[in-house]
């Protein structure tokens, strides 16, 4: 066991797969010399060279635009897109290429490109700094999108992502780079598939389904809620597309309350399809109606604002209520 | 091009100068700059006072008042010598390190640390100032100034568009798409590089092999590349091209040739990829000290003057501070306003459920 920080278990992991095949490359703004600007590449340079992790200049459509015809040769291109807000530049690429290439090529083709993107709010910063937009890519048939909320689930899921012929664009939660947990490196017998979800905390009363940023704060939540004699359970989805969805209705089935969580805002979201595909599977166990605490229908705010954007412990608890209230 | 060619102390010959680090005027065959005493004066306020606001707003965010902010050190006079070559009719379009401009385009101060402080997304309103919001997102602001030059163009308007980037913005699709439909278009704009050498971590050999200027006539227009540190010669070069887009003679492309003497922004740490010696060969250069070197030597000035230009820049530091602290906290509910300028009803609805939640807090 080595205790990570969810960075550099971000950094190990890609750090293993580039050492177990030749073929994996890193690139992207800043992740050279600097390391990204969180650090999440720091040293790959050093110890693999300017050819296998990559300063791209500052052009967003070209990482991922010539990671496709890095991948169409062969290689396994690891993008970094610095923040959230700027992949949007890409989302062409991702969406008309990135995403359908294969399928057209009638499965000659395969496209083992991960994006990964820092997601999130939470840090203060400017604009564009704290985007949640992994409905988006969940939207986009063709792309797996996952996305880790702790240093061991970051440190397998990546390499499980690195060594996946599909497209994935991989969500790391900015705001938990910092936190640290004991990760096993020595074995993989641990590891989830990275298409599973897993519930992180046992509970009978109540489901809360979350990923990314939010399972940390759902799990706070269910803390609290024991003290009012309320057994949550929480669900880490780990993978919004594919859903697991056998272990989502399992849960659902159990508890009969259902509130989806994320950061991202509740319209369009992807709780929406939670809360749909939920209905439209257990109905007849649900005891009130799917709950969605998520952004508002807003930008995201300057940063001052931020704290009370983002879902918190106090309405995540509120729509427990509500959920029993029915 | 190495990065020694391109980032060293020499400068390159294809560098337009008026007046060199040593604060001695020299003439060009193209741009020249008749400047009263009153004007050189003027400029070199100009120039220390917004390093004094810089430096004042880099001293903010290290006591936590800010969130970030992004200095403009080291690039005074690119942006007080293109900035002054404005007319109140021109419109200017910045990324987020443009002080130097938003001061010369009479932005309050104050003003320009909402977004970095967290309070607000902009601040000014662009239309009073002729001068655009903030655009962080890099490069998407070139399209929007060439767009408008396009309104300008046919209103018949006597006025051009100066559009602000860096160095590694030219990379963006956005840039080209930009130099492009200026080129097309004829649009009278002017297209205002600064290159200070680095994006983030990242050279200017990561973005180009050839000097940026030269990018241009692949366009279809004029490039020029101008020593951003020489604040005359930076005026005089964007007047000549402001004027040409005024009269039709379509866009050209300036690369203020300058150097980040700061970090990229105050979470940067550069001691993680350039070298000390670097800035010190830049230091030689500063925009500042060439122009008072040049005050001094023509006796344009005297030590009453600099005595007193000093004091303002403190009280004018002083004061920033002062209506920093003083700066309102937007309220919660303030996350719903100007979403739309039309009333919307999701807005209302999660406006109104938001406020019943809070209040259900003060119960
Ligand atoms: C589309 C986009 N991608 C990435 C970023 C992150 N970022 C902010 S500033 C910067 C470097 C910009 O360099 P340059 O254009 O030279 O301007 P400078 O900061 O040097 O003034 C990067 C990569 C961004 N803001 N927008
Ligand atoms: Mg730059």
């Amino acid at each position: 066991m080595t205790v990570l920080s969810l960075s550099k278990a971000l950094n190990e992991g890609m750090r293993k797969a580039m050492e177990d095949d030749p073929k994996v490359l890193v690139m992207g703004e800043d992740v050279g010399k600097l390391g990204g600007v969180f650090r999440v590449t720091d040293g790959l340079q050093k110890d693999f060279g300017e050819d296998r992790v990559i300063d791209t200049p500052l052009a967003e459509s070209g990482i991922i635009g010539t990671a496709i015809g890095l991948a169409l040769r062969g290689y396994r291109p690891v993008c970094e897109i610095q923040f959230d807000g700027f992949v949007f530049p890409a989302a062409d690429q991702i969406i008309t290429q990135l995403a359908k290439m294969p399928m057209r090529s009638l499965g000659a083709i395969k496209l083992p490109v991960v994006v990964r993107i820092p997601c999130g709010g939470g840090i203060g910063a400017v604009e564009h700094h704290s985007e949640s937009p992994e409905a988006y890519f969940t939207h986009t048939a063709g792309l797996r999108v996952v996305a880790c909320s702790n240093p061991a689930d970051a440190y397998s899921m990546i390499q499980q992502a690195i060594r996946c012929d599909d497209p994935v664009v991989f969500f790391e939660p900015k705001r938990r780079y910092w936190e640290k947990a004991d990760v096993d490196t020595s074995s993989t017998d641990w590891w989830t598939p990275f298409d599973r979800a897993r519930v992180v905390r046992p509970g009978a009363d109540a489901t809360l389904l979350a990923y990314g940023p939010m399972v940390k704060t759902c799990l706070q939540a269910a803390a609290a809620a024991e003290e009012d004699g309320r057994d949550l359970e929480v669900v880490d989805l780990r993978s919004l597309n594919p859903l697991d969805q056998p272990l989502v209705m399992e849960s659902v089935r159990r508890t009969g309350r259902v509130v989806v969580v994320h950061e991202a805002p509740v319209n369009s979201g992807f709780g929406a399809e939670l809360a749909a595909r939920i209905t439209e599977q257990c109905f007849y166990h649900l005891e009130a109606p799917v709950l969605r605490v998520g952004g508002f229908s807003t930008p995201y705010p300057p940063s001052k604002l931020e704290e009370h954007y983002l879902p918190d412990l106090d309405r995540v608890l509120d729509a427990v209520d509500r959920a029993f209230g029915y | 091009m190495t990065a020694e060619a391109s980032r060293g102390a020499e400068a390159p010959p294809e560098l337009v100068q008026l007046l060199t680090p040593e604060g001695e005027r020299v003439e060009h065959p193209d741009y020249d700059i008749d400047l009263t005493p009153e004007e050189v004066r003027s400029l070199y306020r100009d120039l220390v006072l917004v390093r004094s606001i810089d430096l004042e707003a880099v001293a903010l965010q290290r006591q936590g008042e800010l969130g970030i902010w992004a200095s403009l050190l080291g690039q005074e006079a690119a942006q007080i010598g293109s900035g002054r070559a404005l007319t109140d009719a021109d419109m200017a379009f910045p990324t987020y390190r443009e002080h130097g401009v938003a001061w010369c385009r009479d932005v309050d101060p104050v003003k320009l640390l909402g977004l970095f402080r967290g309070v607000n997304h902009g601040g000014w309103d662009p239309k009073e100032h002729n001068f655009h919001l903030y655009t962080i997102v890099i490069g998407s602001q070139t399209l929007h100034a060439v767009g408008y030059a396009m309104g300008i163009q046919r209103d018949d308007a006597a006025a051009a568009t100066l559009v602000y980037f860096g160095d590694g913005a030219t990379s963006q699709g956005d840039v080209n798409e930009s130099f492009i439909w200026a080129s097309v278009f004829n649009a009278p704009i002017v297209f205002f590089c600064q290159n200070n050498q680095w994006a983030i971590s990242e050279p200017l050999e990561k973005q180009t092999r050839i000097p940026l200027y030269r990018r241009a006539s692949g366009f279809g227009f004029p490039g020029v590349r101008v020593d951003g540190n020489d604040v005359f010669a930076c005026l005089a070069v964007t007047r000549k091209a402001l004027e040409a887009a005024r009269t039709g003679q379509g866009p050209t492309l300036i690369e203020a040739f300058t150097y980040r003497m700061g970090a990229h922004t105050t979470t940067d740490d550069p001691t993680r990829y350039r070298v000390a010696s670097e800035l010190e060969a830049w230091k030689l250069k500063d925009p500042i000290e060439r122009v008072k070197a040049y005050l001094f030597k023509n006796e344009l000035a005297d030590q009453a003057f600099f005595d007193a230009l000093d004091a303002e820049a403190d009280q004018l530091g002083a004061d920033l501070r002062r209506r920093c602290l003083a700066m309102p906290d937007p309220q919660p509910l303030d996350i719903f306003d100007h979403v739309y300028r039309e009333p919307h009803s999701l807005i209302d609805e999660e406006r109104a459920q938001f406020a019943a939640y809070l209040e259900g807090f003060e119960k």
